[in-house]
């Protein structure tokens, strides 16, 4: 059986999620390995949810909002860009694969770029194969 | 160090402190933290290259706080955790005596306009063997920075030594202890390590100062400081923005600028 | 069985015999500084010119983590898949110190109630323990302190004793020490008459274990605890590395579909240790979790299971990143109350 990557996506309200519903109503279709969760804002996105998602058998995430100084509240997607760098650069100091990981702002008027932005990263992630070593590790060191 | 003991015991004396947080003599070639409360007790404060503990942890011991005013003796990174602590409202103008101590001269803080001065003054670059260290695992692949990780990480039976000994972690009630959900999982197997190691080392940065206390208070030789370091030397170079040096600053991950900039976000 | 020997290099095929007998070998293995209780790789990269390991071997009988029961939702309803016991596996742990040993029957104590706990019980039966004599000891032990003794043989199946040179006195202590030693009996040789002591380390005795006893029986509400206990960080690293200590906590991780409920190490160290749903907590100072520790080892314990809750390892002097030094707790303890 050919492996096809599990995507989820963490995308705010106000932009990426209306963005990705523009993309179904203007009929562009895409890859379907994408689960999506709505957050408010970006700015609501803790880290250890990129990872939980890795744990519980993702093999790819997307974490997706509004542009800067388009956000919803202003600036809660300033603060998730610092702490995407910092969350970056952690994760790549400690091995996680940062390819599995795709960021970008997808306005409500992007229903295209979401589309792009998912088969670009499905195609990535399939490349790469599933997170074995990631998903290992969350079942070891158990007696 | 004489003029140490001398200044502790005066304060002591003049009733100016309560305590004198400080080191002294340990077992077995260690020193440990002593906390004088006379002049006689005062007598026994040490200072030499066994003075490793960051004392400032113990700014928050209740058993501590009730006792009155405290001075500390402060080394470089005791110092800049004072700071560190004042820029979160932890610690305010007037609290505290900072002993500073840098080989063998003292100097004696009692404003946070003083301690932001010396600071000033030091170089805050990273201890060398920290630093060889850093640069041995960035030369590392990714792969085998992840082996690297992993197997460091599977000895952690998560006594939270780190977090006790480190004086940024002061919530008195840890993200780890919230359970409604169980976000960081309580038992030591390999996830609940990971995610404890990579919580607590987001939840430094921008906030560690580089004492490397965590490293040392593991039981199990887990060189997890080398994490909270690299954090510290990230956010300086990506934000500009140096833990410990000013009584008033914004913190890292709390704050923004427009400006920010980054490579990866399409 | 009468005493035997066995020269160093027997020994290690000893234990690569066992190793073909498909049992699990938990081993010594350096680690930077430190040496770690292991699944043994190469016998040959055994230590044996260390003190102490970093940690005790009570994880091959009690596991930092251990599944109970795993639960899972078809559409018959929640099936629930407890643990069998029976499928542990066989397992000698080699390389324990006779404190390590001791101390195996006093947790033995703590999990053996009116209802027996099944895994412990199993792992137990188990596992053969082998256990080598202390030569040389350092100023963190204080076994002698506490009624254990750097020969002693509790807890170990098969003891030896190493004689200088290369050879060692082999005490078969139990029916499972005869058993290992009929895998390969031709590698061992009958013992002439030997004088133990004189190769044991000797341990001076540091304080009077009943003398304590008798203090902390009294001590509940001295000052001494807040004075003593200042520098105390709080964190769990003496009970993780101790051989008696075997608090737990039960944690179930998992989703409506399925999950896992896991035994995991808890602290009496650790502030929420006794927080009450209420909101109260009575121990909500460090002073008095402090206390909660000498008193549980030197005085609860001797009352309710006859035995102390300490060996005199040393493991948590050596661990505790504040420097506490249980030897100089206890004896300010006397000299305070």
């Amino acid at each position: 059986m050919d492996f096809e990557p599990k995507i989820v996506a963490f995308v705010c309200n106000w932009c990426t999620y209306a963005g990705a519903d523009l993309t179904g109503t203007s009929r562009i279709k895409y890859a379907t390995n994408v689960r999506i969760i709505r957050f408010p804002c970006t700015g609501r996105i803790d880290f250890m949810l990129i990872l939980k998602a890795f744990a519980q058998g993702a093999d790819g995430v997307i974490v997706s909002g509004c542009h800067p100084n388009d956000c919803h509240y202003t600036s809660g997607n300033f603060h998730a860009r610092r702490r995407w760098i910092a969350f970056k650069d952690l994760s790549e100091f400690m091995g996680i694969d940062m390819e599995r990981i795709q960021f970008s702002w997808v306005s409500a008027a992007e229903g295209a770029k979401w589309a792009e932005v998912v088969n670009t990263t499905v195609a990535k992630v399939r490349q790469l194969g599933p997170y074995t070593a990631y998903h290992e590790m969350a079942a070891a060191g158990i007696m | 160090m004489d003029v140490l003991k001398t200044r502790a015991q005066e304060l002591l004396a003049s009733g100016t402190v309560q305590t004198v947080i400080g080191y002294g003599q340990g077992s077995n070639g260690r020193s440990r933290a002593l906390f004088a409360q006379t002049p006689q007790a005062a007598e026994t404060l040490i200072w030499d290259d066994t003075c490793q503990q960051n004392l400032a942890t113990y700014l928050f011991k209740p058993e501590i706080r009730q006792k009155g005013k405290a001075a500390i003796v402060a080394p470089l990174p005791v110092l800049r955790s004072v700071l560190q602590l004042a820029s979160e409202n932890q610690v305010h103008d007037g609290d505290l005596i900072v002993l500073g101590v840098n080989g063998g001269e003292l100097t004696e803080m009692a404003t946070l306009q003083e301690m932001e001065a010396h600071v000033a003054g030091r170089d805050l670059s990273l201890d060398a063997r920290d630093h060889a260290r850093l640069q041995e695992l960035d030369a590392m692949s990714l792969k085998e920075r992840w082996q690297f990780w992993q197997e460091e990480v599977a000895r952690c039976f998560k006594c939270y030594a780190c977090r006790a000994a480190c004086p940024m972690c002061y919530c008195s009630r840890c993200t780890v202890e919230c359970n409604q959900p169980q976000w960081v999982p309580v038992p030591a197997h390999q996830l609940g390590n990971w995610e404890w190691h990579m919580m607590r080392a987001m939840h430094l940065a921008g906030r560690c100062v580089s004492c490397g206390a965590c490293g040392r208070a593991c039981p199990l030789d887990i060189p997890i400081h080398l994490l909270t370091i690299k954090m510290e030397e990230s956010i300086f170079q990506e934000f500009g923005i140096r833990a410990g040096a000013r009584a008033k600053a914004e913190n890292a991950l709390s704050s923004f600028r427009a400006e920010d900039k980054e490579q990866f976000i399409i | 069985m009468e005493n035997k020997t066995i020269q160093h290099t027997q020994l290690l095929a000893l234990l690569r015999k066992i190793q073909e007998n498909e049992r699990r070998l938990i081993a010594p293995q350096r680690k930077g500084n430190q040496v770690h209780f292991q699944p043994a790789g190469a016998v040959e990269e055994i230590p044996f010119d260390y003190i102490q390991t970093a940690l005790s071997a009570k994880s091959v009988l009690f596991p930092p983590v251990e599944e109970l029961m795993r639960y899972h939702q078809d559409e018959n309803g929640v099936q629930i898949d407890e643990r069998n016991p029976d499928l542990l596996p066989e397992t000698v742990a080699f390389g324990l110190r006779p404190c390590d040993a001791a101390a195996v029957t006093y947790i033995t104590r703590q999990f053996t109630g009116d209802k027996p706990d099944l895994l412990f019980r199993r792992r137990l039966e188990k596992t053969t323990f082998v256990t080598v004599s202390c030569a040389r000891a350092d100023a963190d032990c204080f076994c002698t302190s506490v009624g254990v003794s750097p020969g002693d043989t509790r807890g170990s199946d098969l003891l030896l004793t190493p004689l200088g040179g290369e050879s060692y006195l082999a005490e078969v202590v139990t029916v499972k020490g005869e058993a290992l030693v009929a895998l390969a009996p031709e590698l061992f040789a009958p013992a002439a008459a030997v004088k133990k002591e004189e190769h044991l380390a000797q341990v001076p005795r540091q304080f009077d274990l009943e003398v304590l006893r008798g203090k902390l029986d009294k001590a509940f509400d001295s000052p001494f605890w807040e004075e003593t206990s200042l520098r105390c960080l709080g964190c769990g690293a003496c009970t993780y590395v101790c051989p008696v200590c075997s608090c737990f906590d039960i944690q179930d991780e998992g989703s409506h579909k399925q999950g896992m409920r896991l035994r995991c190490w808890d602290s009496c160290g650790s502030s929420l240790f006794t927080l009450h749903a209420s909101g109260h907590n009575p121990r909500h100072v460090q002073s008095e979790r402090w206390r909660q520790r000498m008193m549980h080892k030197f005085s609860y314990m001797p009352e309710q299971l006859q035995v102390p809750g300490c060996v005199g390892c040393g493991r948590c002097l050596r661990a505790c990143p504040a420097d506490m030094n249980l030897i100089e707790q206890a004896q300010a303890c006397i000299a305070a109350v």
